[in-house]
């Protein structure tokens, strides 16, 4: 029986020839990621469990990028953001991404690719739910709590149940009112937020080839929405590209066997699927972009580690350049290399940036922002009775802000279309 | 570790979030401050709906009014119990309260792992549904040896599936006791 890229790369860390679904093993940390929220605590029980003379496994391997209260006057904030300060100077980390400093990078998942952290082959742990996003690069990335991070952070080990896999293949070409946010949105209507419990999304297939880097990170982030562990894409010629000059030395690549045994496989035609949005309060609430057309929106959102990379603010400038917005529209880039990018790519002889603010959006520095709410004063942030279109990954009541706010989520495209016309619109109408 | 627990059940649905249990706007405390965790107890299971608290008649609170610990320690949910948020107050928030273990189909990975690592709450997990036999209030006993649950009201036994090789972290109190036990970590 033949093995899934998955099980090949947990057996390589856990030093096993193979593994089977089901049973524990302890595997060896590649890198292990934190930022403002989690971090503190995380050191709190590391330091408590590891005395105060304790040392890190791998200083190389431990990564912090503040990201999530950023540009707050919170005091507990920037009370924890401090924290971390001290901690690298204290422990001389040179994966410490200080805000306020030319090191800044914004949100840690894409700042994870940019900076060369994702080495295909590898075991990435964060304390962030989100940090299956790494999965594009054809490596195993998951997230742990703050007891679990402080374990790996002395020891550089962790138990993890190896996970079954199921496979979801995207054949056919991608319309080009089409993007990787509504595959996405589209499996978890399908399957439903407990749908893939516990277990290894692997996505192929020709239109997951034809998709950038960026691209496929939106997909392997919203794994966790499904209840998955992680999320998985092979490497290609696409990922090669991207990570040359990234990654120093060489690396791994791993595929899963011809007779990799599946828990269940999904194959979809993409020529056939349509924008779809995640209705209130939930992201399998799925319901066509067309169905919803003209429901009353009163702000759009275009950021975070889901839809605030490059390739999301190409989707918008397309359908943005040359119009107005008609209701308040919220674009946060989702790290420094990305907010650099806006000022010099162009569409139409235009900066990206420049169709954004001819159009009247408001762009704020790259963080978290509203993403997940944030403290009173964050960029964005719903209030209540907002109805929010955004690009986002999670819609349970109030994770915008308000309680009383409801939230679709979305792609840029359908997020853009909704913007210039003022209500929910479907982006497959004006292109 | 006792291989046996007895205790009230408190019975709840299905996709038990970690909002449900522990609202973010409670996750301002402390946890090392004992005074300040208390709170945690308090405010346990507070976001859930008050007609799915307590199952099946609901409007049972779980945590009575000033009070910071629970009259149950033992919570009987459906499928996906713990999903939302990787936040670790949610199984101490719990066990705060008074909880000792939680049964259901089955877990959000990150809240299952927070249960056992942090030595929190022991979460077992059942081959089929209970949270439809048991009522809020009934006397069980859990058993680990055998892996089993008894409603002592009405003496019917219902197995739950193994804890397999998180038993021994489970036994051990956590995983960092684990390693001290097993010589990964110097005691
Ligand atoms: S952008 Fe949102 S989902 Fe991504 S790491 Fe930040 S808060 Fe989490």
């Amino acid at each position: 029986m033949g093995m899934t890229i998955t099980e090949k790369i947990l057996a390589k860390s856990a030093g096993k020839s193979r593994l089977t679904p089901g049973e524990n093993v302890w595997l060896n940390v590649d890198v292990l990621m934190t930022h403002d929220v989690c971090g503190p605590p995380t050191i709190e029980i590391w330091k408590k469990e590891f005395g105060s003379e304790a040392k890190i496994w791998d200083k190389d391997k431990l990564v912090i990028f503040p990201d999530h209260y950023i540009f707050t006057e919170n005091v507990h904030a920037n009370r924890n953001v401090e924290m971390l300060r001290k901690f690298a100077r204290e422990q001389e980390l040179k994966n410490y991404y200080d805000p306020g400093t030319e090191r800044y990078k914004g949100v840690c998942h894409i700042a994870l690719a940019e900076e060369g952290f994702n080495v295909p082959g590898t075991v990435l742990f964060g304390t962030d739910s989100h940090t299956c996003t790494s999965g594009a690069f054809g490596m195993f990335s998951t997230g742990v709590g703050n007891t679990d991070a402080a374990f790996i952070m002395g020891t550089g080990k962790i138990w993890e149940k190896v996970p079954e896999s199921i496979k979801f293949t995207f054949n056919g070409k991608m319309p080009e009112y089409l993007t990787a946010k509504d595959l996405i949105l589209h499996i978890l209507g399908d399957i439903g937020t407990d749908g893939a419990t516990y277990c290894a999304m692997e996505f192929d297939g020709e239109a997951i080839e034809s998709l950038s880097m960026y691209e496929r990170m939106t997909l392997t982030n919203m794994a966790i929405e499904t209840g998955a562990i992680s999320g998985i894409i092979a490497v290609d010629k696409v990922t090669e590209e991207y990570l040359e000059g990234k990654v120093r030395g060489g690396y791994e690549v791993f595929r899963s066997d011809s007779d990799a045994k599946y828990l269940k496989t999904y194959s979809y035609d993409v020529s056939k699927l349509k924008p779809v949005v995640a209705q209130p309060h939930s992201p399998d609430k799925r319901a066509l972009a067309g169905e919803v057309s003209g429901t009353k929106v009163t702000k759009c959102y275009i950021g975070s580690c889901t839809g605030g990379k490059i390739t999301d603010f190409r989707f918008a400038a397309r359908i943005l350049s040359g119009k107005k917005v008609k209701l308040p529209t919220y674009i946060v880039p989702g790290s420094t290399s990305v907010a650099k990018m806006l000022t010099e790519e162009t569409y139409d002889g235009a900066t990206l940036k420049e169709i954004f603010l001819k159009a009247g959006c408001m762009i704020a520095p790259p963080s978290c922002a509203a993403c997940l709410g944030g403290p009173s004063d964050t960029f964005g942030r719903s209030v209540d009775g907002d109805v929010v279109v955004s690009t986002t990954n999670r819609n349970f009541p109030g994770r915008m802000g308000s309680k009383n706010a409801g939230v679709y989520l979305a792609s840029a495209l359908t997020v853009a279309a909704t913007a210039v016309k003022g209500s929910l619109a479907d982006p497959a109408e004006c292109m | 570790m006792n291989n046996k627990i007895t205790g009230r059940a408190y019975v709840l649905g299905d996709n038990i979030d970690t909002d449900q249990i522990i609202p973010a706007e409670h996750l301002v405390y402390s946890t090392s401050d004992p005074e300040e965790l208390k709170n945690y107890g308090r405010f346990a299971l507070s976001g859930v709906p008050p007609v799915e608290a307590g199952l099946p008649e609901g409007k049972k609170p779980f945590i009575k009014e000033n009070g910071f610990t629970s009259e149950f320690s033992v919570i009987i949910g459906g499928s996906n119990f713990g999903c939302g948020s990787s936040r670790e107050h949610a199984p101490l928030a719990l066990m705060v309260a008074g909880v000792k273990a939680v049964i259901a189909e089955s877990y959000a990975r990150i809240f299952y792992r927070n249960s056992v690592d942090g030595g929190f709450v022991i979460p077992f997990e059942t081959p089929v549904k209970l949270n439809n036999v048991f009522k809020t209030g009934d006397e069980v006993e859990v058993d680990f040896e055998n892996n089993t649950i008894t409603n002592l009201n009405s003496k019917k036994t219902y197995s739950l599936n193994s804890l397999g090789s998180v038993y021994d972290i489970v036994k051990a109190g956590g995983i960092f006791s684990y390693a001290r036990n097993t010589g990964m970590l110097a005691r």
